[in-house]
């Protein structure tokens, strides 16, 4: 078990190395952005690829699952954006659109943005256009060293970046659509960032599609700052094609007093995980993490997140629910701090599993780490099979089985999904779940 | 809540420099050489005229553990221990082997005495102890003494130290020794197996209910001293016997290491309950001295409806690393862990259970309570995995945390591995919860919040305490010396 392992360098993680030699001069960026790609790439460098040995990736091997390293992607050709262009069309509203990394202004409706809110491109930012924004990356302290957000500075192309003044109150919620070209192997890595002022307001939607008939590698990135009083409604889709390897972080910094909220709907990826960071940097701030996740088929899909309370009187509230079908696997790892000074936290987090066939594994793993002592924490865990009694009771009221199960899972996903403020996102997510059932 | 304030008071004046068992008991000892080497495997094997099969055992263990690395994925911190500065072997000169208590130095029976632990049958059976218990005690590398052995041997019970059993019951030994614990399992059960001095052996045979509660009583003296001591425990079908163990150590400025191995074996519809009060010495206020308690405890539900239930009351060490464990690999079997762990001062307590499925229909219950003070840091950790064949295994997790000042830290790290879809899994972890609908259920007959709280608190630690047998019990609440009521409340 503990014998000394000489730490070899596998070939995906020498692929990678070499890529970064090859390709990071034509990366974008001014000197500064530079010096960050290397900082990063020396780090990640360090820790090659995470493994189960790494106790924060216990139950995913990535080093494992990369076996290896698809070219960059190179900017998206008149024909796939015409493609992308066919997906989109059922999408209404704001949308700023990302293709295999880039950013596309002719599918994006930048000019619907409404007041208040002020979109950059993050090549431009990179290129040194705002210097003030660009401090933002990879700055909050409970994520440093992650290993995916590390390959991620390394090779960031571009993003949506988006500044919300103070008080901007808006209602309309702003759509980041990242798609993959269909049959493309690359390997792509955004990076978006969303700046709120002080008592704003943004609901933002993340949509993630595509990557079909091939082995697509995203490590995509979403970084949020919020002012005091601010307030942020986000809610992302992960639907990729079922080959995809997908990484994808959020990292949210609180201002006192911050409201944060996001919503995770995942079902698509060949293997994928989710990783979020949310760090308490003022008094009072509030963050509701909650997510459905439904894998069928192989499927691996893992949560991974830190809930960093380093402030007084913060709440935080987690609620997971896995439902795993078929030979797929399931990770949640959760993890609540509560540093020193953060007197009256209340943290509250949940996991529940249902497990649908014999064969459909989960893995949990939800900590709390507590060096305060005035402070309400608890956690809780179910993995089970649907209850026979309640299966019993419905069928016995004329329900035909598929049904009564069906009713089940869909109450059972419910509660996570009753969170989402957003009515027609609700909707549109209740009606996905009702999708991925029929299919069962 | 009162019952919070009250513990918080009480356990503030524990202080940890009031270790009452920190006396030093002077007697010349028989001691290996300094350090680590293949040598001194040998020198204890041949110290113990152990047969060569056993010899190549512990020199197998040895060589694995030269290539193993320590392991680093527990909240604990301590200084990289030099093996080389250790003494492996260290036994009282006077005693050589276990006798009659005739036979022990008086000196050492003295030491016993004054840590209140009968040794003498005949006042036990005069009535001047009012328990009846057959004890083995282990000073630094040796068992001095073993009382009730011929009482025990009426029954068929073979109450031993593992080093006489190994000339006694060789076929046992060598049957079992090892089969659960494997000598290459991890870095300080590899190490245990290399230099293991000495430590218990226990055979229940089939059908027979061990006619009385079998306790070690383990104490380090010797500066500089390891101790590596080995238990086995084997119930044959049918057969039930409760072990209890004892440990302390005289204070002093180094850190000691103890780094012990503990193998239970449960054959059908056999039951073992063991129990541990751990009072290792913690080292003073300022994190000085202690006990290092690197252990591996480790169950195996081999039968049909076996049974293993761990109890401990973790209170000394300056380090505790300590999963009890139980693999169910019976059909129907069982598996229990009991845990209040209390770290003050500069304590670090990294300990929890797990509780491997594998047979169907198994069952698995932890209920832990951890209670932090002073700079200390405890950390519940604990596993449950169902394996893909264990249908219908069922667990129920609850591990309570309090904190005591806010220079300490408690932790929670537990993991859950279902592979089958009929596995029902429960955890729950919590600072401060009672249950809404037993509070509801109280008021409802008339109790204020506070009295119910009061109610459903005394009752849980109760059903906690119960698990320990009686006589410990008691001890375990002087140990504690705070009302625990408060740790939930």
């Amino acid at each position: 078990m503990n014998a000394i392992i000489t730490p070899l360098k596998t070939a995906a993680e020498l692929a990678l190395i070499q890529q970064f030699i090859a390709q990071k001069a034509k990366l974008s960026g001014d000197a500064a952005t530079h010096a960050m790609r290397e900082d990063a790439f020396a780090a990640f460098q360090a820790l090659g690829l995470p493994n189960k040995r790494v106790e924060h990736w216990h139950y995913t091997d990535l080093r494992k699952e990369m076996r290896f390293i698809q070219p960059l992607a190179d900017l998206p050709t008149q024909a796939q954006i015409i493609e992308a262009k066919a997906a989109l069309a059922h999408y209404e509203g704001v949308s700023l659109v990302l293709l295999n990394g880039a950013f596309v202004p002719e599918l994006s409706n930048i000019a619907d943005l409404p007041q208040g809110v002020i979109f950059t491109s993050m090549a431009d930012v990179l290129g040194g256009s705002r210097p003030d924004l660009l401090q933002h990356l990879g700055a909050l302290d409970v994520a440093k060293g992650d290993h995916a957000l590390c390959l991620n500075a390394a090779f960031m192309r571009d993003g949506v970046v988006l500044e919300l003044a103070d008080n901007s109150q808006i209602d309309t919620p702003i759509a980041l659509i990242s798609l993959c070209s269909k049959g493309l192997n690359v390997s792509s890595s955004a990076r978006s960032l969303v700046v709120v002022g002080a008592g704003a307001k943004l609901t933002v939607i993340e949509i993630h599609e595509g990557g079909a008939e091939c082995d697509a590698q995203v490590n995509d990135a979403v970084e949020f700052v919020l002012g005091a009083d601010s307030k942020v409604e986000h809610i992302v889709r992960q639907d990729m094609a079922k080959r995809t390897l997908y990484l994808a972080t959020v990292t949210a910094n609180l201002g006192p007093k911050a409201e944060f909220n996001s919503f995770a709907l995942v079902q698509g990826g060949g293997f994928s995980r989710r990783q979020l960071y949310v760090q308490y940097s003022g008094e009072g701030a509030v963050a509701g993490l909650r997510g459905v996740t439904m894998l069928k088929g192989t499927q691996f899909a893992d949560t991974t997140l830190i809930m960093d309370h380093a402030k007084a009187n913060g709440i935080s509230r987690e609620l997971f629910k896995h439902v795993v079908d078929g030979d797929a696997t399931g990770v949640y790892q959760g993890k609540v701090i509560v540093r020193q000074h953060a007197q009256k936290t209340d943290g509250g987090m949940k996991s529940n599993t249902l497990l649908l066939s014999d064969t459909a594994t989960m893995n949990n793993k939800p900590e709390l780490e507590i060096f305060a002592d005035d402070v309400v924490c608890g956690h809780g865990a179910t993995v089970g099979a649907l209850d026979d009694e309640l299966l019993f009771y419905l069928m016995a009221r004329g329900l035909p089985k598929p049904e009564a199960e069906r009713l089940m899972i869909q109450a059972f996903l419910g509660e996570a999904i009753e969170f989402v403020e957003h009515e027609p996102m609700r909707d549109a997510l209740n009606a996905e779940v009702d999708a991925w059932l029929s299919e069962r | 809540m009162a019952a919070v304030l009250e513990t918080v008071e009480q356990v503030k004046l524990i202080d940890v420099d009031q270790y009452k068992y920190g006396f030093v008991t002077d007697i010349e000892t028989d001691k290996a050489p300094k350090g680590l080497s293949e040598d001194i495997v040998r020198f204890i094997s041949a110290k113990k005229n152990e047969p060569d099969w056993l010899l190549e055992w512990r020199l197998e263990a040895y060589r694995r553990w030269l290539t193993m690395v320590r392991p680093e994925w527990s909240k604990v911190q301590y200084p990289e221990i030099d093996y080389q500065e250790l003494y492996y072997y260290s036994a009282p000169k006077s005693t050589p082997g276990p006798k009659s208590i005739d036979d022990v130095d008086p000196e050492l029976l003295r030491v016993y005495e004054k840590l209140g632990i009968p040794l003498r049958e005949q006042e036990i059976l005069a009535g001047v102890q009012t328990s009846k218990i057959a004890v083995d005690a282990v000073f630094d590398s040796v068992s001095v003494v073993t009382t009730f052995k011929a009482e025990l041997l009426k029954a068929g019970v073979i109450f031993c130290s593992i080093s006489e059993a190994v000339k006694e019951h060789p076929e046992l030994v060598r049957k079992y020794l090892g089969t659960v614990i494997s000598s290459n399992d991890n870095y300080y059960a590899t190490l245990n197996a290399a230099v293991f001095s000495d430590g218990s052996f226990v055979y229940i045979p089939k059908g027979v209910r061990c006619p009385m509660e079998l306790s070690t009583y383990f104490r380090i003296n010797e500066k500089n001293t390891g101790q590596f001591e080995r238990t086995l425990i084997i119930a044959e079908a049918g057969s039930y016997v409760s072990y209890l163990e004892g440990c302390t150590a005289p204070q002093r400025d180094e850190n000691q290491l103890h780094a012990a191995c503990v193998e239970l074996i449960v054959m059908d519809e056999a039951e073992i309950k063991y129990s541990t009060v751990q009072n290792w010495y913690p080292g003073d206020s300022e994190g000085k001295g202690g006990i290092y308690n690197f252990v591996t405890k480790r169950g195996d539900c081999r039968g049909r409806k076996s049974k293993i239930s761990w109890t401990q009351v973790e209170t000394g060490s300056a380090i505790t690393w300590k999963y009890p464990s139980v693999v169910l690999r019976g059909d129907e079997s069982q598996g229990e862990f009991y845990s209040i762990a209390i770290s003050n001062g500069r304590q670090q307590v990294d300990s929890g259970t797990k509780m491997i499925h594998l047979g169907k229909n198994t069952t698995s219950r932890i209920i832990s309570k951890g209670i932090a003070a002073g700079r200390s840091d405890n950390t519940y950790r604990g596993q449950v995995s169902a394996h893909r064949k264990a249908t219908n295994a069922r667990n129920f997790t609850n591990c309570d945390s309090l904190l005591i000042g806010d220079q300490c830290g408690a932790h929670t790290v537990p993991y859950m591995e279902a592979k089958t879809s009929s596995a029902m899994f429960e955890h729950e972890a919590t600072t401060s919860k009672i249950s809404e609908d037993q509070l509801f259920y109280c008021q409802a007959r008339g109790l204020s919040a506070e009295e119910a709280t009061a109610v459903i608190v005394n009752g849980f630690v109760k059903d906690v305490l119960q698990h320990l047998p009686m006589e410990f019990a008691v001890e375990a609440q002087k140990l504690i010396a705070i009302s625990l009521e408060g740790s939930v409340g």
